[in-house]
């Protein structure tokens, strides 16, 4: 069998035409998407955001129990610091060889506005959340304790970078690291 | 107005490499999906690296990971449940009357299970001459070990549940005729340890707790059970681990341990470390270790450098 695959690859590379050279189009020209009956989403022309599959809003989403007091708020430097990390989160992840195919042609513009109501919601910093849990958000999209290892690094600079001291970030990710059971997919 | 495939990448990627895959028959199975996708979906690496760093702990003196004396409930190298790591140490002690040197390496497969080898060389020195060994005596040993992951995980996972470890350590002298010579029973022995380990994160405390069973003397470096005991007997070891950044922690540990040699007392062991993981890769570990009495030596306190390289 191996002998015969072999043969087959010799051949195929050298005089026999190539098997790409036998289909109607490149590989390239042909929109799989159409071939597999995925449907195109269309943003909305206001929000920028794509459609999601239906599902119920609640708190419970957050998938943890918020801060009581604005300690945690006050040390993100209140929503204008949370926007910004996770602005650079975002930024650094889509950056991160490591991780950035799992977010190509995904929605960013409604990660940023979901990921900053989570952590402000969290954070006790005024916000509700308006998200998906964290099962159905992060479905299918294969996530390995690796990835989540790279966003968590990721989310520690995006922190140091704004200045929160080490065991306010610590206190975050107390709150996001139990998630991880929903978000490890393989 | 712009629009978007519906699918992540990775699986338009497997996805296309099935279609493609009819298409082909039999052909290259192996080289399509690189073909097809920037990023090969079939090929992970065996060291995947991908372990938040210090999660690995660093090398005990006995090889085990963990901190420095005690052996904790981490499994040892960078990868993650999904790959291999290994890692590599070399610890030395500098005691007012001994050398104590160790090095060793180890390796974590899938995030399961450790294994660990590790040499022990304990110079007398000038207390060599004394105990009738000659100057510079080595008491010398050898460290099999191997540890397997119960439940739960230092970092993820329920708050409170810690991450736990059953473990065994296969300890053999090489200086047998001497260890005999000085009470213990045996010239090797195996210790059985279970470790709890967790990062309480909103406290940036690291705490492990392990139960060895053993009946090692001197941490099996003067062999194995004597005249006031050869059975084995439950030891505790405890540390405690504050994080100051995600590459450097202080803490102690707390280590006791068996009495079973007629000539010499052991007393229990502690220190106070620092650990300082100076790249992804490489850990330094500073630590005032204080083993008290050894061979009839009183006071043995000093100080404790390791050097760890992970992957
Ligand atoms: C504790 C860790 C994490 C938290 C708190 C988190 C939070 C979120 C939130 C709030 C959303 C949007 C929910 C919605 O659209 O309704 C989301 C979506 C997403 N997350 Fe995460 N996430 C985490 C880990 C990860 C990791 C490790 C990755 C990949 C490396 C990842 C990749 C994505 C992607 C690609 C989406 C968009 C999915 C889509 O639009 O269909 N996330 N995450």
């Amino acid at each position: 069998m191996s002998i015969f695959l072999a043969l087959a690859l010799i051949t195929g590379q050298s005089a026999t035409p190539t098997p790409q050279d036998a289909l109607p189009q490149s590989a390239e020209a042909i929109d799989w998407d159409k071939e597999f009956g995925a449907e195109k989403r269309v943003a909305d022309t206001v929000t920028g955001e794509l459609p999601v599959d239906a599902y119920v809003q609640s708190e419970d989403n957050v998938g943890a129990k918020p801060f009581q007091g604005d300690a945690l708020a006050r040390a993100l430097g209140g929503q204008a610091g949370i926007k910004a990390i996770v602005e650079r989160l975002v930024e650094l992840s889509k950056a991160d060889p490591r991780i950035e195919a799992i977010f190509q042609n995904q929605d960013m513009v409604r990660l940023r506005r979901t990921l900053f109501e989570q952590i402000c919601f969290i954070a006790n910093a005024g916000c509700s959340y308006t998200g998906r849990d964290m099962k159905a958000a992060h479905k299918g999209l294969g996530i390995t304790r690796a990835d989540m290892n790279a966003l968590v690094e990721n989310l520690q600079r995006a922190m140091r970078e704004q200045r929160v001291p080490f065991a306010a970030q610590n206190r975050l990710l107390a709150k996001l690291a139990p998630m991880e059971r929903d978000i490890q997919e393989r | 107005m712009e629009t978007f495939p519906h699918q992540p990448r990775r699986r338009h990627c497997q996805k296309r490499a099935f279609k493609y895959l009819s298409f082909m028959a039999f052909l290259s199975a192996l080289t399509v999906p690189a073909a097809i996708c920037a990023k090969p979906i079939l090929a992970e690496p065996l060291l995947d690296g991908g372990k938040l760093v210090l999660t690995n702990g660093v090398s005990s003196v006995e090889g085990a990971s963990g901190g420095g004396l005690a052996t904790w409930a981490t499994i040892a190298g960078m990868g993650t449940d999904r790959a291999i790591g290994v890692s590599g140490h070399v610890t030395g002690i500098a005691l007012p009357d001994y050398g104590w040197q160790s090095h060793g390496i180890a390796i974590g497969i899938l995030d399961r299970v450790e294994i660990s080898y590790a040499r022990q060389n304990f110079d007398t020195r000038k207390v060599g001459l004394a105990l009738g060994l000659g100057e510079g005596f080595r008491f010398n040993q050898d460290i099999f070990g191997a540890k397997v992951r119960l439940a739960g995980d230092i970092v993820y996972g329920s708050p409170i549940v810690p991450q736990v470890t059953l473990g065994i350590q296969h300890k053999r002298s090489l200086d047998a005729a001497i260890v005999r010579a000085v009470g213990a029973g045996s010239a090797h022995g195996t210790d059985f340890t279970i470790s709890a380990t967790k990062l309480f994160l909103a406290n940036s405390v690291l705490v492990n707790a392990t139960a060895r069973l053993t009946n090692a003397n001197q941490f099996g470096l003067l062999g194995f059970g004597g005249g006031q005991g050869a059975s084995r007997s439950v030891q505790f070891e405890g540390s405690l681990a504050y994080m100051l950044s995600p590459r450097l922690v202080v803490g102690g540990e707390y280590r006791t341990r068996p009495n079973n040699l007629m000539i010499a007392h052991e007393d229990n062991a502690h220190d106070v470390f620092v650990a300082w993981a100076f790249t992804r890769n490489a850990t330094v570990t500073a630590a005032y270790a204080d083993v008290g009495s050894v061979a009839t030596f009183d006071g043995q306190r000093g100080a404790l450098v390791s050097l760890q390289l992970a992957f």
